[in-house]
């Protein structure tokens, strides 16, 4: 519990540091979000782009506007968007969940498909199945996502119709919850895949060489003299220590996961806060790209907690009370 | 007749004519012609007045037309909310213009037609104009249009819209009874019915917006009561649009859609394959030659590039006019006569756009087809430039200038600099082209008059009043307002000859004075006109009475059905 409360109080720290480094960078990019918004409407008078400003507060100096978004941020306020003149947390909680399910959807595919191959090519390490892991592993990590996503939609939206191109359902969907499911679903599949084929190649090779490791040792020989059956010896006997260091992996990989995701999203208008942040860049919304930000590094504390949760939960030698 | 100018055939850019033709029942188009013609009449007879007739509502009820289903339009352009009336762009005008009606709707011929206003009256002064309101209007809440929301939308348009000139000789609008409002002017205004017609005035409902906050940050303008006919349904900011059929709008039986969705998507490839796979209907403002060319071949698919007559998008190259050398118009017009246009439009556009030669684009009655042409001729270019005094160096070089451009489309924009970097070393102009990594920095350099030469894109907006003025008039050089006068070009007699244009009622007086002015502005050159931005829409063939008036998408999708539903 002492241990929970250390990390969280870090994580908090660790968030306070973000927010600040944001702010300032975000500001030293050129361009007047109040140019932004007066270009959008075609041009403005001086006059309409000095009200702009008044409004969002952009007339005051740098430090000031910095302590007014702090001192909101603690109470949970994280402003409104300059462009939409929406809440920002609205904005970001609807693109919230499409963010999770993608990024969810393509660790799970990720690592059940690695792991799987991993142990395949474990089984026989000179083999061809070995090999093939090998190259699809080093395929799926070289190739820039943007093209794996278009590559996959040229195939399998344009020269096979048997996914759709874009967004997270159906434009014209109209329909009960189940059939939503399976839209979004169906959506869902090009994305994630695209995503996840990155981090497929690691889990694959870092399974593989957990595996060989465990395999050779004295408990899975004696499991194995023992007589037990060797899909058992694999998968629960040796799986279940090889587990750990990917478990690592997989929490350390969720940032990545996320910068990952605003690519799959411009690529397949998938509506996550990924695009929310790009879009947002160019619009130079600032409190948006901030709270997305926060968000973004909030969800890889939390990821980073979780993974140290479930490791000790998988290795109970590991004290959770952080004194042994 | 100035107006009368046959602009309709003269349109040779349309490249795929698979548009239907109109289908309406007979009564209407009997209707119609007769509207069309009272109004020629009174034009030809009275500048002054015209007044037409509307269609009796009732008799719009169409027995070949099968109404029903939804249609998906798909645009990379996000809205920031849904009210024209404080935002002008094509991002709002789209969705704006289903939901909210105008008064007037403009044709294909650039003739003002009844909307939400049955008949209008311009007095033999110019200096009022009774508007008459079709009977039974309602807004989406069921209250009903009166000449008082016609009263606070003009007021509310002219005290924030961008484009201030729209209804700046507004003194007043009168209410005498519910159906009637007459608009008064402080001056004569000809631009007045364009800008009672497409985005440009949203009739939007008084007990909604005048509570008193602000216009601009109202919160109804993400959820808006309209009076057109769709209302919304759902809007998701940066995602999707969705609208529904208004049961209870003005015109009996229409619209004739159900649903209208508009998906926002931000890679336009995307939007083609979507296009392609019948995930979407409808895809406007497609400007890069190669999906134009790809989707017109496309199975099922038709491609016009009808309908943005209205915006009139101009992609030109401007000149710092402040700036040495760029403040000799020989230097400027030398520049002209190295670029060639048809390279341009044929080569590097591979034909999709077409040329445009003055600052009103050729498709608007106003246009003067005698302005020079600056024909590609490198040798006056040479001699312009020897006259000048600008000797070339032991390479060849006389000066060296950067040319900028707007970010993010690649094809009108990014390119044209680039070529321009090969071609003006011909007659010993050195070109840096400098890039801007978005639209804010862009703007910021331009509009802080911190460069030489830049591309852009610049939209008339229908009357030059509102679109063309802007760019030339000496009162807006303005410093950090980007698409202002930002070439800093002052010419007395160009200020002049705009005033009077602006208050000039009489068609072919008024023709007069922009043809002057065009002469002017194309000889001087603070900017050279190359192409019309090469809008197109692509969309399922299957659909009928997809929007031709000057306005396209930017206007009511009331008359839109599908012949034969997917």
């Amino acid at each position: 519990m002492v241990y929970l409360l250390r990390r969280l109080a870090f994580g908090v720290l660790l968030l306070a540091g973000v927010v600040i480094l944001n702010f300032l960078l975000i500001r030293l990019a050129p361009g007047d979000p109040a140019a932004v918004i007066a270009g959008e409407m075609g041009g403005a008078s001086q006059e309409v782009l000095a009200s702009i400003r008044e409004r969002y507060g952009l007339d005051k100096p740098l430090l000031v506007q910095l302590g007014i978004y702090l001192s909101n941020v603690v109470r949970g306020d994280l402003g409104e968007s300059y462009f939409f003149n929406r809440p920002v947390i609205d904005l970001i909680l609807s693109r919230l969940g499409p963010t999770i399910l993608l990024v969810m959807a393509a660790q799970l595919l990720a690592i059940v498909l690695g792991v799987f191959m991993g142990v395949l090519a474990s089984l026989k390490p000179q083999g061809f199945l070995s090999g093939f892991v090998a190259v699809i592993s080093t395929v799926g990590y070289a190739a820039p996502v943007f093209w794996t996503g278009m590559m996959l939609t040229i195939l399998f939206a344009s020269i096979f119709p048997i996914l759709p191109v874009e967004g997270m359902s159906s434009a014209r969907f109209r329909g009960g919850t189940f059939d939503y499911i399976l839209n979004v679903a169906r959506h869902l599949i090009l994305p994630a895949t695209t995503l996840g084929i990155i981090f497929l190649a690691q889990y694959a090779r870092l399974a593989r060489a957990a595996m060989i490791d465990v395999l050779g040792a004295d408990y899975v020989r004696t499991a194995r003299a023992k007589g037990v059956p060797e899909s058992r010896v694999v998968f629960k006997h040796a799986l279940r220590n090889a587990v750990l260091p990917i478990l690592t992996v997989a929490g350390l990989q969720f940032g990545n996961l996320i910068s990952g995701a605003l690519l799959v999203e411009t690529v397949f208008n998938w509506p996550g806060m990924g695009r929310l942040a790009f879009d947002s860049i160019l619009r130079r919304d600032y409190p948006v790209l901030l709270g997305v930000l926060f968000f973004s590094a909030m969800m890889v504390v939390l990821a980073n907690i979780l993974t140290d949760l479930s490791y000790r939960l998988a290795d109970p030698r590991i004290n959770t009370e952080g004194r042994s | 007749m100035a107006y009368k100018t046959n602009f309709s055939e003269g349109c040779p850019f349309v490249t795929v004519s698979q548009a239907k033709q109109k289908q309406t029942p007979g009564t209407v188009i009997e209707m119609g012609n007769i509207a069309m013609k009272f109004s020629r009449r009174l034009l030809l007879n009275s500048a002054l007045a015209a007044t037409i007739l509307a269609a009796a509502p009732a008799l719009s009820h169409a027995q070949d037309i099968e109404p029903g289903g939804s249609v998906v339009v798909v645009s990379t352009q996000a809205p920031r909310h849904l009210n024209p009336a404080v935002q002008s762009g094509i991002a709002t005008a789209v969705p704006g213009t289903q939901i909210f009606a105008s008064l007037l709707k403009y044709d294909e011929n650039w003739q003002p037609q009844p909307y939400l206003a049955e008949s209008w009256d311009v007095a033999e002064d110019g200096l009022s104009v009774t508007i008459t309101l079709v009977e039974g209007a309602t807004f989406h809440d069921g209250e009903p249009i009166t000449s008082e929301d016609v009263r606070f939308s003009i007021m509310t348009v002219r005290d924030n819209h961008p484009f201030q000139t729209m209804f700046e000789p507004v003194s007043d609008v009168e209410t005498p009874d519910e159906r009637t409002a007459v608009i008064k002017l402080s001056k004569p205004h000809p631009a007045l019915l364009l800008a009672m017609s497409g985005a440009l005035l949203p009739i939007i409902p008084e007990h909604v917006y005048g509570d008193g906050q602000d216009v601009q940050v109202h919160p109804a303008n993400s959820a808006p009561v309209g009076s057109g006919p769709f209302r919304l349904v759902e809007f998701d900011p940066g995602r999707q649009i969705t609208l529904e059929r208004y049961e209870d709008f003005f015109i009996e039986g229409r619209p004739y859609l159900d649903r209208i969705v508009i998906r926002i998507v931000s890679d336009p490839s995307s939007m083609v394959l979507a296009l392609e796979a019948g995930e979407a209907d409808i895809l406007p403002f497609l400007t890069a030659s190669q999906d134009i060319r790809r989707l017109e071949s496309g199975e099922g698919l038709a491609v016009t590039n009808r309908g943005y007559e209205g915006i009139g998008a101009i992609n030109w190259l401007a000149f710092n006019t402040n700036k040495a050398p760029l403040d000799d118009i020989r230097v400027r017009q030398a520049i002209a006569y190295a670029i060639d246009r048809d390279f341009i439009v044929n080569a590097l556009h591979r034909g999709v756009s077409a040329p445009q030669r003055g600052p009103i684009v050729e498709s608007n009655p106003l246009f003067n087809e005698n302005v020079e042409a600056y024909d590609l001729d490198l040798e006056k270019a040479t001699a312009l430039l020897d006259e000048a005094g600008h000797a070339p160096d032991a390479n060849g070089t006389r000066f060296t200038l950067t040319v900028d451009y707007l970010p993010g489309t690649g094809e009108q924009q990014q390119n044209i600099a680039e070529y321009l970097r090969s071609q003006l070393p011909k007659i010993g102009i050195a070109v840096e082209v400098r890039a801007s990594p978005d639209f804010p920095t862009w703007s910021q350099r331009i509009s802080s008059f911190d460069f030489d030469l830049t591309m852009d894109m610049v939209f008339n907006w229908g009357d030059p009043v509102i679109g063309v003025h802007r760019t030339y008039l000496s009162s807006n050089i303005r410093e950090g307002v980007i698409w202002s006068n930002t070439q800093q070009y002052s010419n007395d007699r160009v200020d002049e000859l705009l005033e009077e244009a602006a208050v000039e009622n009489d068609p072919e007086r008024r023709k007069a004075l922009y043809d002057e002015f065009q002469t002017i502005v194309t000889d001087e050159l603070p900017v050279y006109n190359i192409n019309l931005i090469p809008y197109h829409t692509a969309y399922d063939e299957r659909l009928g009475n997809m929007p031709e008036g000057i306005w396209g998408l930017m206007q009511s999708m009331d008359e839109v059905y599908w012949i034969e539903q997917p």
